[in-house]
């Protein structure tokens, strides 16, 4: 069974990261949270598999800082 | 010309139970004569169980309510001799659009899997349902069947007794008491029997209010199911606009929770908002109008000893995916043959269990897409709307998006997964037919597989030979047997055997599959005929 890819996977990381900032520029708060929501169904679809889908929810639901991993 | 459901059908008479000194004891009571009582009469009756309907009304459902039924429900009609008025008054529908703010977002065709008699679903106003039952039950007193039904009898008290449940019943001349075996309760959301006896109706409360308008319309609307997400003309709420016989057509809106019913329900209050819907110029007429309110709860037990209850008195779902009346019908499907076998002594009281437990799990099964729907069309967060808004906004453009919009997901049949009654399964067989699904429909030597399946127990028998009939402490079980002949289309291969070379199923009377092999084995069917009774 796959599981969530949690080792660094995307070539130019900067890169990603400065074109999702790009994405929300100029945005309200309220569109900026649509887009969030379009993204991450986009990307949940691309994802498919169930488990893993599973493991990013419980993976993102883990409290910042706290050391339950 | 009055219409259908202002026409008394069955009015209060007087009985020779209200002259008796003593109460008259009846074998079984039904209270309520709405679409599941009178299914339960019905199927009763066939049986030659002598049954007695009480209701305090005498006329058919006001105004259309339930308009949806699925072909399970089709499906038991057919068993109860009633499926052919309601298919052919009923409009068989199989586009839906969806509309998101101002615009169309995407359309569907739902493509109904070939081999079935009946459709997916058909519309049909509740109150031809109830007429079309109603003719069937008064048939079936005119053959000689025990059924009666008594209008204008309101009951009053319920006793539950040891061996008994004693009532009392209100009539226009006055109050009379009965004694019933058994009690089925099929009186509605408010179940007055439940409330008399002081039982719960728990569970997860969304409540909502629904303007709901039967409209009749001089305009050329398709034969299509158009459901709307935050309107212009019905803002942050849905509506949903569908057909039915007769011209009719059926609107709902969405009000909101915090709303002055009455005050809504004026035509000068509905009139405009129609007018906002369905644009100027369209010309109507208002048939009926009504405020739903709907909760989404179960009964944590339906069956109290004698007391049994049955459709929305022992459940209650939000009226999205058609599941109301839908598993109301599933519910006296499943409890009229056990009650049978139970009253003729050939299974235990505790078979009757198994109808709450089966049922129970085909309400919470309902509940659960119900309430799923609801928090869809509903959002009750900022990001449950912004995740609900996203997925719409995606559909208009990508494919994968749909399948998450949810503006009902229409009832479908429950498969009783884990019941105490299922017997062996073999591997290998189609999955779609495994114990404690009901039996899917397929051609079968130029008839229909499920008009050969129903009310006994049987042994269907696909390409092997099992005897005509067997018996096992006083059931019978009927042989059935089928071959690649009886099969042209291939259906009945592809949902009862796969690659299996042969296969022998053990059907309940309700047409749910009990127990499967992949060949005749007497011990084995006799074993599994005693679990699917509560003999083992």
């Amino acid at each position: 069974m796959a599981h969530l890819n949690t080792r660094a996977n995307i070539a130019g990381p900067d890169d990603f990261y400065a074109e999702l900032l790009a994405a929300h520029e100029g945005l309200s708060k309220a569109e900026s949270d649509a887009l969030n929501a379009r993204l991450i169904l986009l990307l949940a679809n691309h994802i498919g598999d169930r488990a893993v889908l599973t493991e990013a929810l419980a993976a993102a639901a883990h409290a910042p800082g706290g050391d339950k991993a | 010309m009055s219409k259908i459901f202002e026409t008394p059908l069955y009015p209060y008479q007087r009985s020779a139970d209200q002259d008796a000194s003593q109460p008259v004891r009846h074998p079984v009571i039904v209270i309520g004569a709405g679409p599941i009582g009178l299914g339960a009469a019905i199927d009763l009756a066939r049986q030659d169980v002598p049954v007695l309907v009480l209701d305090d009304n005498d006329k058919v459902s006001w105004g259309s309510r339930a308009i949806c039924f699925a072909k399970r429900p089709l499906e038991i009609l057919d068993r109860l001799g009633c499926g052919d008025p309601m298919v052919d008054k009923g409009v068989v529908w199989n586009t839906g659009k969806v509309f998101f703010d101002e615009r169309q977002v995407y359309g569907f065709n739902l493509l109904p899997e070939e081999g079935h008699r009946r459709p997916a679903f058909i519309n049909l106003q509740q109150y031809y349902f109830e007429l079309y039952l109603y003719e069937r039950l008064r048939e079936l007193e005119a053959d000689g069947k025990p059924v009666q039904i008594r209008g204008g009898n309101k009951v009053v008290s319920v006793t539950p007794k040891d061996d008994h449940v004693a009532l009392t019943v209100e009539t226009p001349d006055g109050p009379y008491r009965l004694e019933t075996d058994w009690l089925i309760a099929c009186d509605g959301a408010g179940s007055p029997t439940r409330a008399m006896m002081g039982l719960d109706f728990i569970g997860r409360v969304f409540e909502d209010n629904f303007l709901i308008a039967d409209v009749v319309m001089n305009a050329d609307f398709p034969t299509e199911r158009w459901f709307w997400f935050d309107p212009p003309f019905n803002r942050n709420q849905s509506a949903l606009l569908h057909k039915q016989p007769d011209g009719v057509w059926r609107i709902d809106l969405q009000l909101g929770w915090d709303i002055d019913k009455e005050e809504e329900k004026k035509p000068e209050n509905v009139i405009p908002r129609l007018k906002a819907m369905l644009g100027p110029d369209v010309e109507f007429d208002l048939e009926w109008v009504s405020i739903y309110t709907f909760q989404c709860r179960r009964m944590e037990k339906f069956r109290h000893g004698r007391v049994i209850f049955a459709g929305d008195a022992a459940h209650q779902v939000s009226p999205f995916g058609a599941r109301g009346a839908n598993s109301g019908l599933q519910d006296t499907d499943n409890l009229v043959w056990k009650l049978k076998l139970v009253m003729d002594g050939k299974a235990p009281e505790s078979l009757l269990d198994s109808y709450d437990l089966e049922r129970v799990y085909g309400a919470d099964e309902n509940i659960l897409n119900s309430s799923r729907s609801t928090d869809f069309i509903t959002p009750k967060s900022d990001v449950s709307r912004q995740f609900r808004d996203a997925v719409l906004d995606l559909s208009e453009r990508y494919e994968f998006a749909r399948p998450f919009v949810n503006s009902g997901r229409l009832s479908v049949p429950c498969t009783y997964d884990g019941s105490p009654l299922n017997g062996p399964d073999a591997a290998g067989l189609p999955v779609r037919t495994r114990p404690g699904s009901p039996a899917v429909d397929a051609p079968v030597s130029g008839g229909w597989l499920l008009d050969r399946l129903g009310d006994r127990f049987q042994l269907l028998a696909i390409n092997t030979e099992v005897p005509a009939s067997l018996e096992e402490g006083g059931i019978a079980i009927e042989g059935l047997s089928l071959s690649a002949n009886d099969d042209p289309s291939g259906a009945l291969k592809g949902r009862y055997l796969g690659n299996a070379a042969s296969a022998v199923y053990l059907m309940r009377p309700d047409q749910h599959v009990a127990a499967r092999w992949t060949a005749y084995d007497e011990k084995a069917v006799r074993a599994a005929l005693n679990t699917a009774t509560g003999r083992a």
